[in-house]
């Protein structure tokens, strides 16, 4: 490992650019990785830089691995940036199989001329969220692209985590009878990223939800270890997911429109560009499907946990073999909720 | 076929500008097609513009009627069930 | 929200539900067309037709500016967005409309056009300000509430000696579109549909007031009721329809008295008459030609109108083969008609404007109902 001090000069990181000698391997590169990235992931394995990461995994249980891409624009919004929605993302999804993630991998892909200043600190966020979920960053790469080719930055994060014996959780436990939970309020991460889209801006101080999921999917697979399913509705909202298990395990879901849990504002913001909050995305919650014996159980232990205070029972699995999505209207008729077409965009009729 | 949404007016912020509040979400909008605004009127908010005016007074008055209509419909199933 | 949830309440819907049904006569029918799209969009979404008693059908209107519009005009905005230096400023909702050679606006802006989507009219002036190196081209459509917005910018364009922002108008009018389909339907044969009453536009409504309907109601002999856009306003306004219908009347009531004058907005009326004019004809998907019954902008500013600044030529287009949206748009149709819904026409891959328009008889049927069309069968 360099010896500290041994690089030329520090790197300007309030005035410095992204440039192609970040990505190439050389002594540029060596002194980003060393003087950034390990900095500020500030764990043992990570310091070894080596090109893999080696370490043992305790016994019993299934491994799990999962890898998100974030290629989210604005880089920073109200409540987070891409850094700790990286963590979270990937975190989350060890989480939503049952496991305890145990480690991340990190690619950033840098555009040329991407200010030092901004990717410190995203790469301080990521530090920060990984520190708190306890999941290090143990190993990553860096690529840097021609300006023009890239969006500022994409980050690509690979999480592994072990399942513990006994726990088995996956869409095609899906049942009719089973209840649909929530864990809390929707829609506010896609509200907070469209009040800063150009053209489209209001002020709110709705703030993004991201947040590591683990310590919640811990506590409910204590309580209840028959869940059946659980994932975390990003794009394309809670309707994504619904739909998903409908197909994925051949059922229908009715779900309660009034029992939804949406923040007044979130729905003021949705009313004033003709979004539906079905559809939006969320960072921070999840979607848990168990028996119908199993839920009440389950919701009592979501709320004394501080990411499930709002959660609620949502709706139930019924027999369909058309897969279809359904929702009892406040106002007391039917309707369907089906998949999103593309993104959800602003109506004007 | 025009969303428009009922929005009040928290501040004039310009010559034909006002700012509009929902439950805490906020923006500035023009007041082009509208005399006479004045912080604490409902507008009707179509693409960025105040396109009407919500009469409280008319609003109350379909609430009314539609208290009104509820109160037969009771008495009407009241009746039906004896 | 106030003025808005107050009109969702789900006691009120059922207690109306219950009214309705026991003021339809046995054995009668009440056909009703919504003219506009966002009340085929909220009588979907809010799933009211569970709530109505069989008599009563909804038949689905015109009134979505998106699917009238047809192929050749989508085409012409296309082409404005293609040339260098041009900015196509536009609302989200024509992005993905289907136009011709498998284009979109949204697959030009994926070829390299500067297609950009806006909330506001304002917001394509101000992007002209902001890019005196561009010219930017502002994408209008809408019946009358939306055309004021577009007269405004217009006016504030001329004010401030602007030279790089015109407007491309597609603007269409309500009362004259109304006539178009009584006229088609009086004229019997294939074309024509019965429609008992009108349930009319809410926000035109605040803009035109309710006198342009009276003349209609008078020659046509059939009721219209002006509803607001809430749930409990359409059924409402469903009742007064069932009420007049029993007792022989052809008048126009108002049930959204809160926003809607007879004489409606009248500076609003001012100001898109001193900008904009009928046009003599105008080529409406699923009408066909209908005299008088869009808009042009005047001559004084004619600096403003991209057809005149780019030369513009209108090609018409006819609609795909398949394509049933014509039926539909005049309600002679139901989605659940046209052979290709649901299966080569879907939101995700559409054919015809009326699967992406959000307030599409196709799309709000197939987004939130067809698991209806199933049950039937």
């Amino acid at each position: 490992m360099t010896k500290p001090g041994s690089y030329q000069r520090p790197i300007d990181f309030k005035h410095g650019k992204v440039d192609l000698t970040h990505g190439s391997g050389g002594r540029a590169m060596a002194q980003l990785i060393e003087d950034l990235f390990v900095a500020n992931f500030d764990n043992d394995l990570l310091r070894e830089q080596n090109d893999g990461a080696c370490f043992s995994v305790p016994p019993g249980g299934r491994m799990v691995m999962a890898t998100d891409s974030h290629v989210v624009s604005p880089l920073f919004f109200p409540g987070g940036d891409i850094g700790c929605l990286a963590v979270h993302g990937t975190v989350n999804d060890v989480a939503m199989a049952g496991g305890r993630p145990l480690y991340l991998a990190a690619s950033f892909i840098l555009e040329e001329g991407f200010p030092l200043a901004e990717l410190k600190r995203i790469v301080e966020s990521m530090a920060r969220a990984a520190k708190e979920a306890g999941v290090p960053v143990v190993t990553g790469d860096t690529k840097v692209v021609e300006q023009g080719k890239g969006d500022g930055v994409f980050i690509t994060t690979t999480g592994v985590g072990i399942v513990p014996d006994g726990v088995n959780v996956s869409a095609g436990n899906i049942r009719p009878g089973d209840k649909i939970l929530v864990s809390g309020m929707l829609g506010d991460h896609g509200v907070a990223i469209m009040s800063l889209r150009e053209n489209l801006s209001f002020d709110t101080t709705i703030e993004s939800d991201t947040a590591a999921l683990h310590g919640l999917t811990a506590a409910m697979l204590d309580a209840v270890p028959g869940i059946h399913a659980l994932r975390d509705p990003t794009r394309g909202g809670l309707a994504a997911v619904m739909n998903e298990f409908a197909q994925q395990s051949g059922v229908g879901i009715v779900l309660q429109e009034d029992a939804l849990p949406v923040r007044p504002q979130v729905e003021a913001a949705c009313e004033l560009l003709g979004l539906d909050p079905l559809y939006v995305a969320n960072e921070g919650k999840l979607v848990a499907v168990c028996t119908a014996g199993d839920a009440e159980r389950l919701l009592a232990v979501m709320r004394l946990h501080p990411q499930g205070r709002d959660a609620a029972i949502i709706g139930e699995v019924i027999d369909d073999p058309h897969g279809f999505v359904q929702m009892e209207t406040s106002f007391g008729g039917r309707r369907m909720v089906d998949w999103l077409t593309g993104e959800q965009l602003p109506r004007i009729c | 076929m025009c969303l428009a949404i009922p929005a009040r007016v928290i501040e004039i912020s310009g010559e034909d500008q006002a700012r509009i509040d929902i439950v805490g979400v906020q923006k500035d909008i023009s007041t082009a097609l509208i005399d006479n605004v004045a912080v604490g009127d409902y507008l009707i908010v179509h693409v960025g513009h105040a396109i009407g005016r919500i009469d409280p007074d008319e609003a109350e008055k379909t609430l009314a009627y539609l208290a009104q209509m509820s109160e037969e419909d009771a008495r009407a199933l009241a009746a039906a069930s004896m | 929200m106030k003025y808005i949830d107050e009109f969702r309440d789900g006691k009120l819907a059922r207690a109306l539900a219950r009214t309705i049904a026991r003021e339809v006569r046995p054995g009668k029918s009440y056909r009703l067309m919504e003219f506009c799209g966002g009340h085929t969009h909220a009588i979907s979404r809010y799933g009211l037709e569970d709530l109505l008693p069989e008599q009563v059908r909804m038949i689905h209107g015109p009134g979505c500016p998106v699917c009238v519009l047809p192929i050749g005009r989508t085409d012409s905005a296309i082409e404005l967005a293609l040339k260098p230096g041009v900015t196509l400023c536009t609302y989200a909702d024509t992005l993905r409309v289907p136009a011709s050679d498998r284009l979109s606006l949204f697959k030009a802006k994926a070829q390299g056009a500067d297609v950009r989507m806006v909330y506001s009219s304002s917001d394509a002036l101000r992007i002209a300000q902001e890019e005196p190196g561009r010219e930017i081209v502002f994408f209008a459509i809408g019946f009358e509430t939306t055309t004021p917005p577009t007269a405004v910018v217009i006016k504030q364009a001329a004010a401030l000696g602007l030279t790089n922002f015109s407007v491309f108008c597609n603007h269409v009018l309500t009362p004259p579109a109304m006539v178009h389909l009584m006229e088609l339907s009086a004229a019997g044969g294939v074309d024509s549909v019965e429609i008992d009453g009108f349930v009319g536009p809410s926000h035109v409504s605040t803009i035109i007031g309710s006198r342009p309907y009276e003349d209609f109601a008078d020659h046509y002999r059939k009721p219209v009721v002006i509803a607001g856009f809430e749930p409990l306003d359409v059924m409402q306004s469903i009742l007064m329809l069932v009420r007049q219908i029993n007792d022989g009347r052809h008048e126009v009531e108002n049930q959204f008295i809160r926003a809607v004058t007879r004489d409606g907005n009248q500076k609003a009326q001012r100001l898109t008459d001193e900008v904009f004019e009928l046009r003599a004809n105008f080529d409406w998907r699923g009408l066909g030609e209908v005299p008088d019954s869009a808009l042009k902008i005047r001559d004084e500013y004619a600096l403003f109108d991209a057809e005149r600044r780019f030369g513009i030529e209108y090609r018409k287009v006819p609609d795909p083969k398949a394509c049933e949206c014509a039926a539909i748009l005049r309600g002679q149709k139901h989605p659940s008609d046209c052979k290709v819904f649901g299966n080569a026409c879907t939101p995700d891959q559409p054919i015809g404007s009326c699967m992406v328009s959000s307030e599409g008889a196709c799309a709000a049927y197939f987004t939130y109902g067809r698991f209806r069309s199933i049950k039937r069968t």
